[in-house]
């Protein structure tokens, strides 16, 4: 069988009949003329925006009327490469596809995981895991407020945006000793206990959070200029929303309540109190506003947890079957260090037969993995779908219509990020 | 164990519900698998969305090499149905690998369109109707070799290097000296 890419209907380029003179170059922009004033002009892939993507638009005038994403520059075949990998060596790779959203990102693969292994992680090991999700969260929601911003032209919210994540960076790195690729939760617990002081540094952190929050929405989202970018700008309905299976905060946007944290809890969400914030409009402003107050939930939650992290202080971090066969000497780097050496038999681990499903809210929405074991010491199959794979969708049919000035806002209200989407 | 009792509740409710379409319900670890011949994909699929089923997570498809068959696989839940997000089903068919011809569920579920795609240019699986089938994340050329299948292997380097014998010199002095 051979794959026909002819038969596509967008052109692709084709450097042999590129005529020069009737093309025109801008930084990551190449135009092709069709016709009295339609053109293809190709966005990217040399970073348009948070990364490696490239859009296909084809506009009349200067109105979009076809938009076709591009993907695949980042691709890094990693359901095929977790094919051959011992188990707890796919862990590191996968959270190659969002580093600044690690945690978010392994979780569901280990709670896969620990679903055919039949088995939970302790108590403290939970609120652990739950603290750097939230951490993650908030850090992958400024990192895409910086980029917004960086998007419309607004290089102060750009600054503050990356100059604030950076308290959370530092915050993982206490908690995990990595600023971004953390590899912190393992089949049956999380590898690091919190260092002594994290609570009260947790605490300072929120505390700022919320005030810097005000200045945000002061500065940029009630900023006249951005308004008029943002609102009424980029609209999928609640219907559209649905149909297209988007995801997260794009979803929450357009008036669907949908959370995985809510609707089926994993680790010890279901023993905080927080709300999951909705917004009718579905357009950019909307997709905007809804990080915003899914940041304010996301302290309240980590308040919370600091809470827990106290009263737990001190109780096992990994579970009774992998602890009970720990030699004595790992335990003594606990008893000291606080840490889980990693430990021998993960790497022969062997995972009983079956299909397990699991799925997570991370920063940018649901993602979700499929793992199918043949009983041996590797994957047969690994299935991921991460969040910005399932939004690429709305580039096709949320952008035609719109003319190419806003196609950068809309863009960035999308928080689309390549790396994650191609996996 | 109440989710338990939740589930095979929710999967017998399916069986009355999908009748005849189906040939097989399964209670897996985090979704439902429910099987169905190949010509009654589309209606089990439309059947699936008026019970409320309105989005598509992965199209997950899984190569049975042994068996020379492709699983084709879509999960399903449901945004506006808040007792069916609880659930996630899984609707596969079967379809020889010599011959990966399945109909296309993307006019039914839109969201499977960029994904069915995928499986197109990893499995060479051709969905039959698809509005717009071309490779999506792989290159044409690499798309050709169908990398997803099984009897695609990929070749690599290795971390360690097992020495040629002829370098194991310290080993031979040693036997000497004894």
């Amino acid at each position: 069988m051979i794959i026909d890419m002819q038969s596509s209907e967008v052109p692709r380029l084709n450097m042999s009949s590129w005529e020069i003179g009737e093309s025109r170059y801008l930084p990551g922009m190449e135009i092709k003329k069709l016709g009295k004033e339609k053109f293809v002009v190709y966005i990217g892939p040399q970073h348009p925006g948070s990364g490696h993507m490239r859009i296909i638009i084809k506009v009349d005038g200067d109105v979009i009327v076809e938009a076709d994403p591009d993907l695949g520059y980042v691709h890094r075949t990693m359901e095929k490469l977790s094919e051959g990998r011992a188990y707890i060596k796919i862990i590191p790779l996968v959270e190659r596809m969002a580093i600044l959203d690690a945690c978010n990102a392994t979780l569901p693969y280990v709670e896969a995981v620990e679903k055919l292994l039949g088995l939970e992680a302790p108590e403290r090991a939970k609120y652990l895991r739950v603290a750097l999700c939230e951490i993650n969260r908030i850090a992958s929601h400024l990192y895409g407020f910086g980029i917004f911003g960086v998007f419309l032209g607004h290089s102060t919210m750009y600054m503050w945006g990356f100059g604030d994540r950076e308290i959370l960076v530092e915050l993982a790195e206490k908690l995990t000793g990595a600023r971004l690729t953390h590899t912190y939760p393992i089949f049956g617990g999380v590898r690091r206990d919190a260092p002594q002081n994290f609570t009260d540094n947790l605490r300072k952190a929120i505390r700022y959070l919320r005030k810097r929050l005000e200045d945000y929405r002061r500065m940029f989202l009630d900023n006249p200029v951005i308004r008029k970018r943002l609102e009424g700008v980029g609209i999928v309905s609640k219907r559209a929303a649905t149909d297209l299976g988007l995801v997260g905060p794009n979803l929450r946007a357009s008036g669907v309540e949908y959370d995985v944290r809510a609707v089926e809890p994993y680790e010890a969400y279901d023993e905080f109190d927080f709300e999951i914030p909705v917004f009718e409009e579905g357009d950019s402003l909307a997709r905007a506003w809804v990080r915003v107050e899914e940041i304010k939930q996301s302290l309240r939650i980590l308040e919370q947890v600091a809470d827990k992290l106290d009263k737990t202080k001190g109780q096992q971090i990994m579970h009774d079957r992998f602890w009970a066969k720990v030699p004595p000497l790992y335990k003594k780097v606990f008893e000291a260090e606080g840490r889980v050496k990693l430990m021998p038999l993960f790497a022969i681990l062997r995972v009983p037969k079956g299909r397990a499903f699991a799925r997570t809210e991370a920063g940018r929405g649901e993602i979700t993995y499929y793992i199918e074991s043949d009983g041996k010491d590797k994957p047969y199959r690994v299935r991921i779908v991460s969040p910005s794979y399932r939004n690429a969708i709305m580039f096709k049919y949320a952008i035609p219509g719109h003319r190419v000035a806003d196609l950068p806002a809309i863009y960035g209200s999308f928080d689309y990020f390549p790396p994650e989407a191609d996996r | 164990m109440s989710s338990n009792d939740q589930l095979k509740n929710f999967s017998e409710k399916l069986k009355e519900n999908l009748g005849d379409l189906i040939s097989k319900v399964e209670i897996h670890k985090g979704f439902i698998l429910i099987e169905t011949h190949i010509d009654k994909v589309r209606e089990t699929a439309k059947k699936l969305k008026e019970i409320g089923f309105d989005h598509v997570k992965s199209v997950t498809v899984v190569d049975r090499m042994k068996d020379g068959v492709f699983e084709v696989g879509y999960h399903v839940s449901s945004y506006l149905n808040k007792d069916l997000a609880k659930y996630v089903v899984e609707l596969v068919t079967t379809v020889p690998r010599d011959k990966p011809l399945v109909p296309s569920l993307t006019d039914i579920w839109l969201s499977a369109e960029f994904q069915e795609r995928e499986a197109y240019e990893g499995f060479g699986i051709i969905f039959k109707d698809h509005p717009d089938l071309r490779p999506i994340l792989l290159a044409p050329p690499v798309a050709e070799l169908k990398p997803m299948r099984k009897d695609f292997v990929v070749k690599e380097e290795g971390i360690y290097r097992e020495l040629p014998k002829k370098e194991n010199v310290s080993s031979k002095v040693s036997e000497k000296k004894g």
